[in-house]
């Protein structure tokens, strides 16, 4: 078995920095439930009563340590390294979501916070916070875009179910980036009583941090997987980013692992230009990619114009289609750790079917754009190599999208 | 001694609290905000704190957020904003502070900015989401330009960063009156009062409380215990009210008059 060495790290310093990347860049009043919060965090981190409640809740509550999935009829198609695919669609709740949720929950319960709130996008951190709100008999309340709502409707129903309060947002682009913004209003405004369960690996210090290390469960357990059914670690792993969780979660563990390529798949949306995409590392003067700048508390890349106003995004999945990314990414992507490749929608849509009828699996249109990507790096090794993709959501939420596009077509 | 301290100065040897109302640049657009800068300085406004618009203002409730997506659909950015301020300058001496995200203040070009900021009659800028923690190269770099570096300070705020925020600021404190984004409330949270006793405790600059003070009363009772009051939302409400009007910028200003009497 190949030793893992910590000599890459990639550990922000104590105010949350990652090189120039993260940090906070919020209004004066949220330094103090940051502050709050980080403690809190910090706490728990070396605290093994909370590690072992973390991991039992996301054993017998969640259905981990969920399946590396030898995917052979999608190696074949392929042809070149064996596909294993990391099952995180068979968690609860149907997303890698929950695992950050379940110990944000943890932290809000621990800080005796009665009400969370929350952002989604696709509805899939909706519906994790929901659950877990109502394990633990939180109030809840859950800020989603207009645009998103349409998109997503089957999971604002759950969130519902579940107990939560939906809000939609009307405002600027009605997708994740302004539900952030009223999130972040109502943070706010009711700081007091109030925990903000952020989704991503984004947002002021700590949450960067806090999501990554709630997330790193994927790729601990991956990794232990692949060597335990392989005796070798993966040439690839490859995982869709939006703002960046699942992939960091996965590659985190990999880092000191210096012959694994690290691989993000950014959503390609339709075309190059500015509003067309939410490739943040595409770059080229047409490429419509990102600057560094400041969204939502940390300095990172960022979607925008000359002027540094936010520039609008497009993607097919309403999880990938934000105008930054998390600030470690930002890191890793300048010290060329990790690499960033794009897929449109179109290649996204044929991933989603590819995996169904190849797989037997329907992923979430999030990961389906990590599938064609992980293809065509697998052609560039042999039968023996491996690769791991991680299949971050099921795709239950997209199917009527999905049909709906299918018969615009024809 | 800066322009802002000079103003303070003088309202402080006659004995009478500051008036400082705030509009976002462009809206509804930017040859108006060149004429409501005019205006407002001969109704009584000490100083005049000028928004730059941002796509995604996180600190402020609805008014203001519409007030930038009007001033952004006309197009506004900060180089625009400057000669609009340039120009309202050369018929007016009020002092101003740029209130902005830090984003656009990024693009611009930090160094760029505290060159033109001056030259365009700016005297202090307040970045909305830019502490004292991050601001680092920030603050030295106004000092260096004469601009005053205005910090908010909040109810949240421990006595250890009033310190810190005390120690970065020139010109005012600006003592964000209640937890929650800008906008017009029916009261002034008493929490504002104890926040300026708070602050004035650490440092001997003035100080100026804002969000939600939206009436004569308010201003007035804001002056009881501060050095001045901040009205914003309730002047951009007034001036989204008033859109289309020919006597836009004439009546804003008497709107602007009532709220000292």
């Amino acid at each position: 078995m190949q030793k893992n060495d910590d000599r890459l790290v990639s550990e922000p310093d104590a105010t949350g920095h990652w090189g120039n990347y993260g940090g906070r860049y919020v209004p004066e009043t949220l330094v103090a439930p940051l502050d709050e919060l980080t403690r809190e965090f910090m706490r728990a981190r070396s605290d093994s009563s909370f590690a072992h409640e973390f991991e039992q809740l996301l054993r017998d509550f969640s259905g981990r340590p969920t399946p590396l999935f030898h995917a052979k009829r999608l190696s074949e198609h392929g042809g070149g390294a064996q596909i294993y695919l990391k099952r995180e669609d068979l968690s609860h709740t149907g997303a890698h979501k929950i695992n950050n949720a379940v110990g944000q929950a943890l932290l809000a319960r621990r800080m005796g916070k009665q009400r969370v709130i929350a952002e989604t996008g696709a509805g899939q951190h909706g519906v994790a916070t929901a659950t877990v709100c109502a394990l633990f008999g939180l109030k809840c309340v859950v800020y989603m875009g207009a645009e998103d709502m349409r998109r997503q409707a089957l999971n604002v129903f759950r969130m519902q179910l579940l107990g939560a309060e939906v809000v939609k947002v009307d405002a600027g682009t009605r997708t994740l980036k302004d539900a952030i913004n009223e999130a972040l209003r109502d943070w706010v405004t009711n700081v007091h009583d109030t925990y903000y369960l952020l989704g991503s690996a984004l947002g002021p210090h700590p949450y960067p941090l806090m999501v990554r290390e709630f997330q790193r469960i994927i790729g601990r357990e991956a990794r232990a997987q692949i060597l335990e059914q392989t005796g070798k670690l993966p040439v690839a792993l490859v995982a869709c980013v939006g703002g960046g969780s699942n992939s960091i979660g996965l590659f985190h563990p990999f880092l000191a692992d210096k012959s694994v390529r690290l691989i993000g798949v950014e959503a390609g949306g339709r075309g190059d230009s500015v509003g067309e995409h939410a490739a943040r590392f595409k770059s080229g003067e047409t490429s419509g990619g990102g600057r560094v700048g400041v969204l939502q508390g940390t300095m990172s890349y960022v979607l925008q114009d000359e002027f540094g106003q936010i520039a609008r995004t497009h993607s097919v999945s309403a999880g990938l289609d934000y105008a930054s990314i998390g600030p470690e990414h930002a890191y890793l992507h300048d010290l060329g750790r990790t690499e960033y490749l794009n897929a449109g929608d179109e290649e996204a849509l044929e991933g989603f079917k590819l995996c169904a009828r190849l797989e037997g699996i329907i992923p979430a249109l999030e990961s389906a754009h990590a599938i064609l990507p992980a293809l065509r790096v697998a052609g560039e090794f042999t039968r023996d190599d491996t690769i791991i993709i991680n299949l971050s959501g099921r795709g239950d939420k997209d199917v009527q999208l999905v049909a709906d596009l299918e018969s615009h077509k024809h | 001694m800066s322009r802002i301290s000079e103003v303070f100065a003088k309202l402080k040897s006659k004995r009478r609290g500051g008036f400082v109302p705030f509009i976002t640049a462009g809206d509804p657009d930017l040859s108006v905000t060149e004429e409501l800068l005019r205006e407002l300085a001969g109704s009584g406004a000490d100083i005049i704190e000028v928004g730059i618009p941002f796509s995604d203002p996180v600190a402020d409730g609805p008014v203001i957020q519409r007030a930038s997506e009007r001033a952004l659909e006309r197009g506004t950015n900060l180089k625009s904003v400057l000669e609009c301020i340039a120009a309202a300058k050369r018929r007016t001496d009020v002092p101003i502070v740029l209130f902005s995200y830090y984003n656009p203040l990024l693009q611009f070009g930090l160094e760029q900015l505290a060159t033109a900021a001056p030259l365009a009659g700016v005297d202090a800028i307040l970045v909305t989401d830019l502490i004292p923690e991050e601001a680092g190269t920030w603050t030295p770099l106004l000092a260096a330009n004469n601009l005053d570096p205005i910090f908010l300070v909040a109810p949240t705020t421990s006595e250890d960063r009033l310190k810190l925020i005390a120690h970065q600021a020139r010109g005012f404190v600006y003592a964000v009156s209640r937890t929650g984004v800008t906008g017009a409330r029916e009261d002034i949270n008493e929490n504002a009062e104890s926040l300026v006793r708070r602050i004035r405790g650490v440092t001997p600059l003035p100080v100026a409380v804002g969000f939600g003070v939206s009436t004569p009363a308010q201003v007035h009772e804001v002056w009881r215990y501060a050095d001045a009051a901040v009205v914003g939302s309730a002047i951009v409400s007034e001036i989204e009210r008033l859109s289309g009007d020919g006597d836009l910028v004439r009546k804003v200003g008497q709107f602007a008059r009532n709220l000292t009497q």
